[in-house]
């Protein structure tokens, strides 16, 4: 049983590149705000038609607070923080990273269904972390 | 190898020692009491079901409900516990200055931590994720906790050494083997906490001006995932070596267990990298190769859970039981001492599947950080770990204080309603987590948030199974002070440990060699985190001033 499970878990990341989100891009927290594409966080086109998000997680808030994807896209998703470790999460998606001072992670997801998506910090930050939520518009 | 203690030993050295391993168990006992009573507070206030005034810091109360629980509870328990196996598996004349002082230094540090997260200067939770800066007295106080367990640790191995040494060609007892693997392991993954306080401490008092972040929570994994196997072990000693004597049963098999606890040795610490495959900086060869380790580290489990059965059966076939009804019915259900530990094997059977889950690498993602986590880790540490010391301290506590346990059909009723409890709210908070209820949070609520209404039904049922569980938690402080309070001496102290069956097998010599496997058990941590820990000393990267963000 242990093996058959090993087996899928392998074939899935060998196979079909199916792997946790492990961004090995560092980066200077204090200037988080003055690195670009970190100083204009949010949604930018790619020439191949996806897109990449760049998000900033802080105390206690995402920035940017609100983000409008179409239905069907596929964004990358970039995430630091500029001082304690965050959790970054979108509800109803496998969008599951920590978000840690002085390195960027990265996932990507095919947003295929419309409707608004919650995104959530899930590590414990601070006295305001319940609050620290944004959302992904799907439209 | 049961051995009797009365006529052996000079009564005045039992004595002494049972005051030792009371204090410890006491300790312990006192700490699930209160963690329960902070449990509740929060399972309430999660779900929104009681208003909390403005003064009221969740996150304060959630900080010590995980230290209390995780670090004081079981740590004090398995201490008293490996101390009353080693004394009354190896009676001899003995100081008892390391149990005592190894008491001492662990309530120190448990005091200071206490002090420093009461006073709101540690609200960093239990796994205190630097840059979050508390104190420095606050991790001071934890590594004295720590260091106060290596005493006993230190006290514990001395003895199985002294054994040897007396009786060469005779095997140590099984129960202290296990007691031993369990603190040679334990020496190992706590070398990874220290080493972390050892960074963490001179940047809290402002003696350095940064923390590399990603090292401190590597360390803390190298640390945190033993940890858990710490319990485990725990209750492995009193599954293999207790429980048999309950039913009349027998070891099922002296070598397997000892290969059992010569597993757990050797894997528990390998695998901490299965809680960090969401963060970035590692890369994903080491978090596949803790994803292999993690699943080797199954295996003991699935050779407790036959050999456990395989005693079971052996023993009802014995008293001509046939048939799996038949069977279950002829266990001592109304011994809570077999009640604590049964219900607790029932639900590890849901702990060790939804851990396979956690370990599955990419599968992670559908689970991490959310609170399905959490619901995985209280129907392990707090279904088979806490409802077997609950029911092993009702075995020990009469066969150290010689007054028989108060009202024994009460404490039945008491693991049962534990087990309901936990598996309400477990259950509710697995099942929160695959809808993406995140862990750690005040509330749910998310504004209003159409996805987190969602939530807000289950964090109701969980918060009533903390109801029960509290309920429950009650119940074994009345039944404690009920048998403290008793005057008439009835219970016969004399222990027996479980034997194995007449005409066994001998164990093979390769099984009896704790210290050898203790040596491979170093090489292989060391192999699992050579290469990470080398890619994070090559680029260090940025040092964290740290924040008070509470």
């Amino acid at each position: 049983m242990l093996i058959v499970f090993l087996c899928i878990i392998g074939v899935a990341a060998f196979e079909d590149n199916i792997n946790p989100p492990s961004g090995l891009q560092a980066i200077d927290p204090t200037k988080v705000v003055t690195t670009p594409p970190f100083d204009k966080p949010g949604l930018r086109k790619l020439p191949d038609g996806s897109y990449e998000a760049y998000y900033v997680a802080q105390v206690f808030s995402f920035n940017p607070p609100v983000l409008k994807v179409p239905a069907g896209s596929k964004v990358t998703f970039y995430v630091t923080s500029p001082d304690v470790v965050h959790g970054f999460l979108v509800t109803h998606t496998d969008i599951n990273m920590m978000a840690v001072p002085g390195w960027v992670n990265t996932q990507t997801h095919v947003f295929r269904s419309r409707g608004t998506y919650l995104l959530i910090c899930h590590e414990y930050c601070g006295i305001g972390h319940q609050n620290m939520s944004a959302t992904i518009e799907v439209q | 190898m049961g051995i009797a203690v009365t006529g052996v030993q000079a009564h005045a050295q039992v004595v002494r020692e049972n005051k030792v391993v009371l204090a410890h168990i006491y300790t312990s006992t006192a700490a699930i009491v209160l963690g329960a009573v902070f449990g509740v507070i929060q399972g309430f206030s999660r779900a929104s079901v009681i208003g909390v005034p403005p003064w009221f810091d969740y996150y304060r109360i959630l900080t010590l409900h995980g230290v209390l629980m995780a670090l004081v509870f079981t740590t004090f328990f398995i201490t008293g516990l490996a101390l009353f196996a080693t004394y009354r598996a190896i009676p001899r004349e003995r100081s008892m200055l390391m149990g005592w002082l190894g008491w001492a230094v662990m309530v120190l540090g448990t005091a200071m931590a206490a002090v420093n997260i009461l006073a709101g200067k540690a609200t960093v939770l239990y796994t205190f994720y630097a840059p979050l800066k508390a104190s420095p007295w606050f991790y001071i106080g934890a590594t004295i906790l720590v260091l106060g367990t290596w005493i006993v640790g230190a006290e514990v191995l001395s003895n199985l050494l002294w054994f040897r040494r007396m009786n060469p060609g005779t095997p140590v007892p099984l129960i202290v083997f296990g007691a031993g693997a369990t603190f040679l392991m334990w020496f190992i993954a706590t070398l990874g906490v220290v080493v972390e306080m050892y960074y963490l401490i001179p940047w809290a008092f402002g003696w350095t001006s940064g923390i590399n972040v990603m090292l401190t929570r590597m360390l803390f994994w190298y640390f945190g995932h033993p940890l858990v196997y710490f319990w485990i072990m725990g209750a492995y000693i009193v599954w293999y070596n207790v429980i048999p004597t309950r039913y009349g049963g027998n070891v099922f098999s002296d070598g397997l267990t000892r290969l059992t606890f010569i597993l757990l040795l050797l894997l528990s610490t390998p695998v901490g990298i299965h809680h960090q495959f969401m963060e970035p900086y590692i890369a994903t060869k080491w978090k596949m190769l803790h994803t292999l380790t993690t699943y080797g580290v199954a295996i003991p489990s699935f050779i407790t859970a036959f050999a456990i059965f395989a005693s079971f059966e052996l023993a009802a076939r014995a008293r001509g039981k046939r048939g799996f009804i038949e069977t279950v019915k002829s266990f001592p259900w109304n011994d809570p001492t077999f009640s604590g530990a049964a219900y607790g094997m029932m639900l590890f059977i849901l702990g060790g599947f939804g851990g396979l889950i956690n370990a599955s690498y990419s599968m992670d993602t559908v689970v991490h950080n959310t609170v399905w986590i959490v619901g995985h880790f209280h129907v392990t540490v707090g279904g088979p770990v806490a409802l077997t010391f609950l029911g092993a301290a009702y075995w020990m506590v009469p066969k150290l204080t010689g007054r028989t346990l108060w009202r024994p059909d009460l404490a039945v009723i008491q693991t049962k309603i534990w087990f309901y409890g936990m598996l309400f709210m477990s259950i509710s908070m697995h099942w929160a987590g695959l809808m993406g209820a995140p862990r750690r949070t005040a509330e749910v609520g998310y504004l209003g948030a159409q996805t987190a209404n969602q939530w807000q039904p289950l964090m109701v049922i969980a918060a009533a199974g903390g109801f029960f569980l509290f309920v429950s938690i009650i119940m074994f402080a009345v039944i404690a002070i009920g048998t403290a309070l008793r005057n008439e001496k009835f219970e016969d102290m004399t222990v027996q440990f479980a034997q194995t069956a007449p005409g066994a097998e001998p164990t093979p010599a390769l099984l009896q060699h704790l210290f050898r496997w203790g040596a491979v058990a170093i090489a292989l941590a060391v192999l699992a985190y050579i290469g990470p820990l080398y890619d994070i000393f090559q680029h260090p990267g940025y040092l964290a001033p740290g924040m008070k963000t509470w």
